[in-house]
């Protein structure tokens, strides 16, 4: 069926999106997050210098994100927002703060700790609740009649404070090689540094999450460890291994890159994990991707669109990229 | 006192409040980033430093305001969902491509290109940086009309079917739901408010600084080209407005009556009401100061014409009078004071006095916030005038809102308000500041560079930065 096909495109375009914001937006919220562990002066405007170019173009991936959900499928739009909404205003109010602070930060010199304090704060909140609203999604929402018919602080669990933690740990992970990256001298050292215990908080809060996951539901389980899916699903993990294994030599071996590029992969495996226990859900065992989508009228009618414009923006996104490539320097004049 | 509101009020008052300081932004951003592309276009082409330098200068503030419009938008985009869920799962399927549509071909051309407008200057040359310009200025065009799309559809619907799920689907071509009756009207309305916006700040900062150095180069060029603005457009903002009220009476009759005050019908033409103190429960204009036949005149452009009146619509399909009353006049007395400074300084340029008349000076200061209590009142007005409908005639705002109860929307307005408050506040505070320093002659680029790149060298970036003396 016609119509099918396309909600499968369009959940998967979605999924791109939500992947694209985690892994940009990720590395910028993450160098907010370990914002205060860097000396005030250089070190500081240098991891800021690194993002203010393009953290605008990361954070429309959760316009993105939001837009296309509320387009292609607006009943998990409308079911979701309302049943994580204490964390969706924190989420925004955070992001406010820290959004404003790339240029508020270099107005007034006494203002400066002010606005420092608000970007790191704005960006460790914005990622509590991204993770805790992943493990709210994770663990089931109550719904009635298409509608959100639980109260306001359903989302609260042992598990969705866990998704939350291990989120914030990712994204500084994140943060962390982006910087041995971008900078050089004492902030690459810290850098560095922090990479080393992050990468290890990541595998551990990786670990637990991967462990908790099947005792949420029994449609979890199966889909892990049930023969013949168990062959397919047993890979992730593996390449988990790998990547990590890689992430900590190159660490050593002083790479600059390989570190950040391998923190990316795990953040992928993650993806393609909680992909493999979600589908083909979209708000978990209560509605599928084709009861929460849009006509196809509406899709087609976009995804005409998307199909030329997406690959026009990675072009020029990448372009913006490739124009600030190389160190971030100390010096703008401000 | 908040135990007596409703979810459904309290969430009406957080998407005012959200929306209408989002739409400052906007209406800010539209106009200057058009402005800073003819401001770097004339630099290039006459080579002269007063351009450049001109561009640094409002490079910076419309950084700072960029910003905030941009995460201020953010919190828009995920309204609807928290606060409007019904709606949205209602009308997602028609409005949703079309704010889908925004993202793709607006919001990711403005944040690809700010960064290099923002901070390439010495990385990219100065064509491709005045091309980056472009691309921003256009991104913000093309999200005005989409984000107008929206709107429009939601105040005169059209092309659309009901499905079994009561919600709004495509009922065949798109054409129909983007091009509504009163889209075309909308758009050039707002894009024009943006620009009128926009040249008030700027004239009133250019005359601001007049006022303390008649000589200031700066100063004398930005003030007459926001003048220049003001005498152009003024005047055919008026005829658009005249335009989109004539084709608002053929589509929402009540929004229209609501905001002339015509309770009762008047079968030989309708009085212009000036002011008065509208009341929906008395069914009339309290204190009110009327010439006749002018309201017919205006609206039917005959000055016997007959018009109906609000008592001829069903009680339940009123809008609240007494607000679109009085913000309605706000715009428009606004858009006359306009059309006078704008009228003013063609008479001073006429006797060369433009640089010199300190009272002309004054006045554009003192307009200089007009453009943005204007757009404000000319929302409230669309907005409030749409109720108490969202999709005009079919889906009451009664019925849009969310199950939420009411103390979690109750706190989370309150900490927008104290957040919008103190950030924005903020926000506004250092633009003051940027606007009360004269622009200079070598104006230094925004914050943030990061300067060193691999492969370009130095020398490359300087002779690539336009380090014109003025
Ligand atoms: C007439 C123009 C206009 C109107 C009516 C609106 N906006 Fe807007 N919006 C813009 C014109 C604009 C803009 C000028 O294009 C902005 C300002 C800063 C920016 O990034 O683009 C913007 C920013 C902006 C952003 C951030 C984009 C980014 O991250 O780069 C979002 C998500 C929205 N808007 C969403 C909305 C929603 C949901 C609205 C309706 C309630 C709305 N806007 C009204
Ligand atoms: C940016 C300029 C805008 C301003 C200043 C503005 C202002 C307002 C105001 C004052 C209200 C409250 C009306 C009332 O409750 O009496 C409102 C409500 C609303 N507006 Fe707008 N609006 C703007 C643009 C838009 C756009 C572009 C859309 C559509 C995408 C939109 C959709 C809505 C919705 C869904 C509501 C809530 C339901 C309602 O109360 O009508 N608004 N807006
Ligand atoms: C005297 C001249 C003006 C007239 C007759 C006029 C007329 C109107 C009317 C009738 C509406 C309501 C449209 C509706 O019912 O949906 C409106 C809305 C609006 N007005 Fe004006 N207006 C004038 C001047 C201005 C000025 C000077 C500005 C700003 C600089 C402005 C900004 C707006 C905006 C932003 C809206 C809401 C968007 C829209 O519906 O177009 N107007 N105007």
């Amino acid at each position: 069926m016609a119509g099918m096909d396309l909600t499968i495109v369009w959940a998967a375009i979605i999924g791109f999106a939500i992947m694209a914001y985690v892994v940009m937006d990720g590395f910028d919220l993450g160098i907010g997050i370990l914002f205060p562990t860097f000396a005030v002066g250089d070190e500081r405007d240098q991891a800021m210098n690194s993002i203010a170019p393009v953290w605008d173009g990361n954070e429309t991936w959760l316009v993105m994100g939001g837009g296309g959900l509320f387009a292609a499928f607006p009943l998990a739009y409308s079911i979701v927002l309302p049943a994580t909404y204490p964390l969706m205003i924190a989420m925004l109010l955070g992001l406010v703060f820290r959004g404003v602070a790339f240029e508020f930060r270099w107005r007034e010199p006494s203002h400066r700790q002010l606005w420092d304090i608000a970007f790191s704060l704005g960006s460790f909140v914005a990622a509590l609740a991204q993770g805790i609203t992943l493990g709210a999604i994770l663990q089931g929402i109550h719904v009635e009649n298409d509608a959100y018919a639980g109260g306001w602080l359903d989302w609260l669990s042992p598990f969705s404070l866990l998704t939350g933690v291990s989120v914030v740990v990712g994204y500084a992970l994140l943060g962390a090689t982006w910087l041995i990256w971008k900078t050089e001298g004492s902030s690459q050292r810290h850098a560095r540094k922090m990479a080393l215990r992050l990468g290890v908080a990541t595998l551990l809060a990786l670990a637990a999450v991967s462990a908790a996951t099947p005792f949420l539901s029994y449609d979890y389980w199966r889909r892990w460890f049930a023969m013949p899916g168990v062959v397919l699903t047993a890979q992730v993990p593996l390449l988990v291994i790998i990547c990590s294994a890689t992430f900590f030599w190159a660490l050593r071996r002083e790479f600059e890159r390989v570190p950040f590029l391998m923190a990316l992969a795990l953040f992928l495996l993650g993806f393609v994990g909680l992909g493999i226990s979600i589908y083909p859900y979209m708000v978990p065992r209560a509605v599928t991707i084709w009861e929460a989508a849009a006509p196809p009228e509406s899709q087609s009618f976009m995804l005409a669109g998307a199909l030329v414009i997406i690959p026009l923006i990675l072009a020029y996104t990448g372009w913006a990229y490739w124009v600030f490539r190389g160190k971030a320097g100390i010096h703008g004049y401000h | 006192m908040l135990g007596q509101l409703d979810a459904v009020t309290l969430a009406r008052a957080q998407f005012a409040f959200t929306v209408s300081f989002h739409f400052i932004f906007p209406a800010f951003s539209i106009g200057i980033a058009s402005y800073l592309m003819v401001l770097e276009a004339l630099w290039l082409k006459t080579g002269q430093g007063v351009y450049a330098n001109l561009y640094r200068y409002w490079l910076k503030i419309f950084a700072v305001a960029f910003g905030m419009g941009v995460v201020s938008g953010l919190v828009m985009s995920y309204q609807f969902g928290t606060n409007w869920s019904v709606f949205s799962t209602k009308a997602g399927p028609v409005i949703g491509p079309l704010m889908a549509y925004e993202v793709l071909t607006a919001f990711f051309l403005e944040a690809g290109f700010l960064g290099v407008m923002l901070f390439g200057m010495s990385k990219v040359g100065k064509e491709l940086h005045f091309f980056a310009t472009c691309m921003v200025a256009l991104g913000t065009l093309i999200s005005a009309t989409w984000i107008i799309a929206v709107n429009s559809w939601m105040q005169t619907p059209a092309g659309f079917a009901l499905n079994a799920k009561g919600q709004f689907v495509p009922a065949g071509s798109w054409w129909p739901i983007i091009f509504t009756a009163s889209f075309p009207f909308r758009l050039v309305h707002t894009v024009i408010a943006a620009y009128l916006t926009t040249a008030f700040v700027v004239g009133g900062v250019g005359a601001w600084h007049l006022l303390k150095d008649r000589a200031n180069p700066g100063a004398r060029k930005m003030f007459s080209m926001a003048m220049w603005m003001a005498a152009i457009v003024a005047p055919i903002q008026i005829f658009v407005g005249d335009a989109h009220g004539l084709n608002t009476l053929e589509h929402q009759p009540a929004k229209v009556l609501a905001m002339e005050g015509d309770y009762q019908p008047s079968p030989d033409g309708a009085p212009l009401i000036l002011f008065g103190l509208p009341s929906n429960e008395e069914a009339r204009v309290r204190y009110e100061v009327s010439i006749p036949h002018l309201g017919s005149l205006i609206l039917k452009h005959d000055p016997f014409a007959p018009l109906p009146g609000l008592t001829d619509f069903p009680r339940d399909q009123w809008p609240p009078a007494h607000i679109v009353f009085w913000s309605f006049r706000v715009m428009v007395g606004l858009g006359f004071a306009m059309l006078g400074i704008g009228l003013w300084s063609l008479l001073a340029r006429y006797r060369g006095k433009l640089y010199e008349w300190s009272w002309l000076h004054r006045a554009s200061v003192a307009m200089g916030p007009a453009g943005f209590v204007a757009v404000l009142a000319g929302w409230v007005t669309t907005e409030v005038g749409r109720q108490p409908f969202t999709v005009y005639g079919l889906l009451r705002t009664a019925e849009s809102h969310s199950p939420l109860a009411a103390p979690a929307v109750a706190a989370s307005l309150l900490a927008f308000v104290l957040v919008y408050f103190s950030a924005f506040g903020a926000g506004t505070y250092y633009l003051l500041r940027l606007m009360s320093k004269p622009p200079e002659r070598g104006e230094s680029e925004p914050p943030g560079v990061p300067q060193r790149a691999a492969g370009i060298t130095p020398a490359s970036g300087v002779a690539a930065s336009p380090a014109v003396k003025g």
